[in-house]
């Protein structure tokens, strides 16, 4: 669990637990079974009904503890948005129940707007705006009177680096600077929870330190609670306190990325990068041609340490050698994990 | 159960619609005043082509096409455009924005509007200088514009709010403003003696007649006030009407 849920939430009366006790935390999400299909697209002249089509979310229970950096994984399709889309009650689960800090989000689906802050993927609304009216308009809409808008507009605009672009409407931004304004609208209003899918989306390091500084920040001074939709493997290992793994709209795990990848035992990555033709001619390179994933050039192994220093050994010598363009070995990531937990998409971004 | 944690207090209607309008307003800066412009020499090009059937002075036809083209804009902006941007605002999810905002309905569907209805306001002026030089009528009751344009407005800003997010796809969004700016353009423009009595029925049915129907009355030489305000108070009933039903289009294309 995460080490800096310490601090509660103020105004947070006597902390208490989950009858079934799989919160260690007073819970800011909780998610039992919830369970969502979208309608099977009607065909046209079509006599026979169509099929249904699979559920977007299946039977997903998960916990997320107050002041937690919460990480959704999953390639593009696992189900990410639509399970996002229910907990920040846009969308109207088919069965299953979601606790937001204790309200019933099922029955109340409008108490999410005064709980939490959304960004969602698209900023369609606020295109046409500058930097600084987008982040004003949204702390206005979130009840705040016009002193504290234009203040807290100042404040998070200074926080994240967007002075220079203050006055420019998004539209003229790039991908990345058009984000960081979407996150500035969305840090607007102190809520206790932020819900954001993929805050950083095409943003350079720069803005993206920027991001996880203002994110922690707020996690230290107000436990802020943090769900965060990611497809970057990295991003995911280097932010998040706890993980669910997301595969066609169900949860196949649930951990600390360190407890996900002890998961996968003692496994290491072994890519291998031929200049052509891999050289079976070597007999221990035809005998691990059935065991590597191959994508081109590029066969990646998965082996246990002794056997990938062998192999290793083996392709940094003679014939072999001379056909190598390169070679990595590198520790499990949430990727292996992934894999291993019998993810069947491969859309995870590792830059 | 977890301890519970009071929400915060929501967005109070007049201050969020407020913030909605000028945010809304703050667009015309740049990527509206192109089509403004356009809206504009759209009713103005209209009324030199009349020009050449229709004599200048005093005569019904004249102050049809005059107080026609006025509220093409209107026709134009709050409807045709509004739809547009609706269409396209519920097509990308743009929505969800709102929909994660505690803040009323009305205050996203009125503002906008509202904001729509404001971008007009240069062009009808506009408009209704030029046709009335252009056809030589009295300038005296166009004060009368300052309830037409809000009145107008209403009505069709919230028709054209309410197509935007009712339409199932942006195309029909776009399709159906179009349509109703090319209904507005018909039945606004022509003298309604000229036309044949189910089109004449059509027209009523339009928002926009009665306001088309006050300007035209407001620019004859000793105008009659009283029927000039039973045509606007007919756009304001249909001006609350429009915006109630913008209201609903928006909570139920919004809050599903």
């Amino acid at each position: 669990m995460a080490s800096s849920i310490a601090r509660p939430w103020p105004g947070l009366a006597a902390p208490e637990h989950t009858p079934d006790g799989t919160a260690s935390a007073p819970a800011a999400f909780t998610v039992r079974g919830l369970t969502k299909t979208y309608p099977a697209r009607r065909l046209k002249r079509s006599r026979t009904a169509a099929e249904p089509a699979a559920p977007a979310s299946d039977r997903i229970t998960l916990d997320v503890a107050r002041g937690e950096i919460f990480g959704l994984l999953g390639p593009n399709g696992a189900g990410k948005t639509t399970l996002v889309k229910q907990l920040t009650g846009l969308l109207r689960p088919d069965s299953g129940a979601i606790t937001l800090l204790g309200h019933d989000l099922v029955r109340h689906p409008r108490r999410a707007a005064r709980l939490l802050a959304y960004l969602g993927q698209e900023s369609t609304a606020l295109d046409e705006l500058t930097v600084a009216l987008a982040a004003e308009t949204t702390a206005r809409l979130r009840g705040l009177d016009a002193g504290a808008a234009r203040r807290e507009r100042d404040a998070v605009i200074e926080e994240l680096g967007l002075g220079p672009i203050a006055s420019r409407p998004l539209k003229r931004l790039s991908g990345g600077e058009r984000r960081l304004a979407c996150v500035a609208a969305a840090l607007t209003g102190s809520r206790p929870v932020l819900v954001l899918d993929e805050p950083t989306a095409g943003m350079d390091p720069v803005a993206r330190r920027a991001v996880w500084a203002a994110v922690d920040r707020r996690r230290a001074l107000d436990g802020t609670t943090v769900v965060l939709v990611t497809h970057n493997v990295i991003e995911a290992e280097t932010v998040l306190d706890r993980v669910a793994v997301l595969d066609a709209g169900r949860v196949i795990a649930c951990d600390t990325p360190d407890g996900l990848k002890a998961l996968v035992g003692t496994e290491v990555r072994l890519d291998l990068v031929w200049r052509g033709e891999p050289p079976l001619a070597v007999r221990e390179i035809a005998a691990l041609r059935h065991l590597a994933a191959v994508a081109g050039r590029r066969w990646t192994l998965r082996l246990p340490p002794d056997r990938a220093r062998a192999v290793v050994a083996a392709v940094t010598q003679g014939p072999a050698f001379a056909a190598l363009d390169d070679f990595t070995l590198a520790t499990p990531s949430l990727e292996d994990v992934y894999l291993a937990l019998g993810g069947r998409g491969e859309g995870l971004v590792r830059s | 159960m977890t301890a519970v944690v009071p929400p915060a207090p929501p967005a109070r209607l007049c201050p969020s619609l407020a913030a909605v309008y000028r945010a809304q307003l703050s667009r015309a800066r740049g990527a509206r005043i192109p089509l403004l412009f356009v809206a504009t020499f759209q009713s103005i090009g209209i009324m030199v082509l009349m020009r050449g059937v229709v004599d200048g002075g005093d005569g019904d036809e004249a102050r049809a096409v005059v107080a026609g083209s006025a509220v093409l804009v209107v026709a134009f902006v709050a409807l045709n455009l509004l739809a547009q941007y609706f269409g396209q605002l519920r097509a990308t999810g743009g929505l969800d924005h709102y929909a994660t905002l505690p803040v009323p309905a009305a205050a996203v569907a009125l503002g906008t509007a509202a904001a729509y209805a404001s971008f007009t306001v240069p062009g009808v002026v506009v408009t209704a200088v030029c046709g009335a030089l252009l056809y030589q009528l009295p300038m005296g009751g166009l004060w009368v514009l300052l309830a037409v344009v809000p009145l107008a407005g209403a009505a069709l800003a919230g028709l054209g709010a309410a197509l935007g997010l009712l339409a199932p796809r942006p195309e029909l969004a776009t399709l159906c403003g179009q349509l109703g700016m090319s209904a507005a353009l018909l039945l606004g423009v022509l003298p309604e003696a000229r036309l044949p009595e189910p089109v004449r029925w059509l027209r009523d049915l339009l928002p926009s007649t009665y306001g088309v129907d006050a300007l035209a009355t407001a620019l004859e030489p000793g105008p009659d006030w009283g029927s000039v305000a039973a045509d606007l108070a007919v756009c304001a009933g249909v001006g609350v009407a429009a915006l109630a039903l913008a209201t609903w289009a928006y909570r139920r294309a919004a809050l599903r």
